[in-house]
């Protein structure tokens, strides 16, 4: 081809993009449709992913079947979306608006500094603006609660964590569980691997199998994965492997009937809920949510049922008490990006 | 930490971790050996990977799975030849075209099909690949030191041990056949055979759809074998280790099938060793994990010589130059 026609065709291109973009700002500005009502943009994966999205998506639902308020709502298709669907809404005028996950960061900074009047909020990260709330939640406090039952349920005395890609937040997990594990079992070994140092971590479940029977065949016998979709290839080795795993985010105990343990809960679904009804008066700032808000816990159901004994739960919901009420202080590993316990 | 080096259970890893990538760098063998340069292998992986799992959640049968994973990989492969063929388009365009379509196209069917965020439903054991045990195996399992790493070879699922017969069918019919020297030679000089009435177009497009297939098992492997579903982007890089595997190989058969066995076999050490101290040292992953790709560059540059790529490889054919 030669370089004119890649120049006009480029250019063509470009002309087009221009004139859409002019197009749609135009009839946005005209309908102010939002008008004061709250709107959420779900992250890749949509609101159907049966896990993060899904569960935020289920809180913004239990919000509209009391309240009767239409929220708005927007799943974005690829990554360019995330601040086009966020000023959309600010341009519509909806508040607040909820960003579902850390990857919308930036995105939303950006937007949130161009309307001040606006309340934003975003779950699982920090954007530092007077007009955001920053809602994360104390993944250490629920890790430690199933690291707790990992190590009443092992009979071997070795457990293990198979976290996705190796970042803070993670570690955050691994640390709080492994507080947990030697709670109850200090003389527990505990092994700890992490699946990659890239964003192809979250998504490799073939490699966390793999990893997970390594664990195995040095005396693992509950594994607790925080890897993402790596984590469904973790919960698979471990149910052909005859030993228990431990859930994430959501409730995964269904996958595999009996074989998994517990989920360590994230309540997406309780954020997106509380922001919802504050809706104008949401709180800037930091919003951390832990135990005692009910924004981690752990999954009980008919598919677990029979691997909990009376004296774990008993045991774990005394800790939790504890934990609320000041008397065990659960190490955040992000405080000082280290652990005290290996 | 030689437990960990020679374990059974490390050289089992090994070869699950290594089969997928076998069947793709095979896949890129052939296509590059008849002049097409393939860079799309990752995609046509990933758009097997879900086509299998989607029909095997569907139909409830693995070999259904794999027939539909290899009818979609072909049909990606014949994109991609029309395009490098007759079109004589950028062939590295098209691959990264190829790529990204099906890294889309699986999410965006995925959610509309199963609405659990673009992945499939977890397939049932009897839709799966059963475990494939040697005959003589059991009896043998029993002798002392030897015994053990007999579980190595007995005990994986079938596309192992087609993997490895792919290996061996590839090497013989590129180096002893009439197609395979005729294939080899398109992807040298396509005018001289071209001068010899044997059609070029015919021939790249007969590679490029054997590549299809191949990539088309490699994708079932790991979705309906390994895993028993599909996750967004579950190839991870795979097509892009195999070809790194293409260029340490050399371009052949067996030396193929080795490169991928260490690639495997470093990946299996790497889960292994995250916190293994040697002499108080603890190695870092992240430098196993980079193993595969150093020794790439690293053994290319000085040890095994030159490493020489088909002639016309990525050079669309045209009569008239």
């Amino acid at each position: 081809m030669s370089s004119k026609k890649l120049v006009a065709g480029v250019a063509v291109v470009a002309i087009l993009a221009v004139g859409a973009w002019w197009l749609l700002r135009g009839s946005q500005q005209t309908a102010k449709v939002g008008d004061g009502k709250p709107a959420i943009v779900f992250d890749i994966g949509g609101k159907f992913d049966k896990s993060f999205n899904e569960s935020m998506f289920n809180g913004a639902e239990k919000f509209k079947s009391e309240s009767n308020v239409q929220y708005g709502e927007f799943e974005i298709a690829n990554e360019a979306q995330r601040e086009q669907a966020i000023r959309n809404f600010a341009d519509q005028g909806y508040n607040p608006i909820i960003a579902a996950g850390f990857a919308q960061a930036a995105a939303l900074e950006k937007v949130a500094k161009e309307y001040p009047d606006l309340k934003f909020a975003i779950v699982d990260m920090v954007v530092d603006l007077p007009n955001v709330q920053s809602i994360v939640f104390n993944e250490h406090e629920g890790s430690y609660l199933v690291g707790m039952m990992a190590g009443l349920a092992s009979k071997t005395g070795t457990v293990s964590f198979v976290g996705g890609m190796d970042i803070p937040l993670i570690r955050k997990f691994a640390c709080g569980y492994a507080q947990g594990v030697k709670a109850v079992r200090p003389d527990a070994k505990i092994i700890q691997n992490m699946t990659g140092d890239t964003g192809a971590a979250w998504n490799d479940p073939v490699k966390g199998g793999e990893i997970t029977k390594s664990q195995i065949s040095q005396g693992s016998d509950v594994v607790y994965a925080a890897a993402g979709a790596t984590g469904l290839g973790v919960l698979k080795a471990a149910a052909e492997g005859n030993i228990l795993s431990i859930g994430v985010d959501a409730n995964q105990n269904y996958l595999y009937p009996g074989k998994v343990l517990t989920s360590m809960l994230k309540r997406v679904d309780v954020a997106v809920y509380n922001v919802m009804k504050a809706g104008k008066d949401v709180k800037p700032g930091i919003q951390a949510l832990g135990l005692a808000q009910d924004g981690v816990g752990y999954a009980m159901d008919d598919n677990n049922k029979a691997l909990v004994t009376d004296d774990m739960k008993a045991k774990v919901e005394a800790a939790k008490a504890d934990i609320i009420a000041g008397k065990i202080t659960v190490h955040d590993y992000m405080s000082d990006n280290k652990c005290p316990v290996e | 930490m030689l437990e960990i080096l020679f374990s059974p259970e490390t050289i089992s890893s090994t070869v699950r971790m290594a089969v997928p990538l076998i069947f793709a760098c095979l896949a890129g063998l052939w296509s590059e050996r008849s002049g097409i340069v393939d860079i799309g292998l990752e995609g046509k992986m990933l758009a097997a990977a879900f086509a299998s799992a989607a029909a095997a959640a569907y139909f409830g049968n693995a070999w259904i799975a794999l027939i539909v994973a290899i009818a979609v990989s072909v049909s990606f492969s014949l994109v991609h030849g029309y395009a490098a063929i007759n079109q004589r388009g950028n062939q590295v365009v098209s691959g990264v075209a190829i790529n990204m379509l099906a890294a889309g196209l699986a999410v965006v069917l995925g959610n509309e099909w199963f609405r659990e965020g673009g992945r499939t439903p977890q397939i049932p054991p009897e839709a799966q690949f059963a475990v494939f045990n040697l005959p003589f195996m059991s009896s043998l399992t029993g002798i002392p030191v030897v015994g053990p790493y007999l579980n190595v070879i007995s005990g994986h699922s079938i596309l192992v041990y087609l993997a490895f017969i792919f290996v061996a069918l590839s090497a013989w019919a590129l180096a002893k056949t009439r197609f395979g020297l005729r294939l080899r030679a398109v992807g040298e000089n396509p005018h001289a055979v071209d001068t010899a009435g044997i059609s070029v177009a015919r021939l790249r497009y007969q590679a490029v759809i054997i590549a299809g297939i191949l990539c088309g098992l490699a994708g079932t492997y790991l979705a309906v074998a390994l895993q028993g579903s599909f996750v967004r982007d579950m190839s991870a890089g795979r097509g892009f280790m195999a070809l790194a595997a293409l260029i340490f190989a050399n371009w052949r058969a067996w030396p193929s099938m080795w490169a991928c066995l260490l690639f495997g076999y470093l990946q299996a050490v790497g889960l292994r060793m995250q916190g293994v101290k040697i002499a108080d040292f603890e190695v870092p992953v992240q430098f196993i994990n980079m193993l595969p790709y150093v020794m790439t560059v690293v053994l290319l540059a000085g040890f095994i010589g030159k490493s020489i790529p088909p002639r016309a490889s990525g050079i669309p054919y045209s009569k008239d130059r």
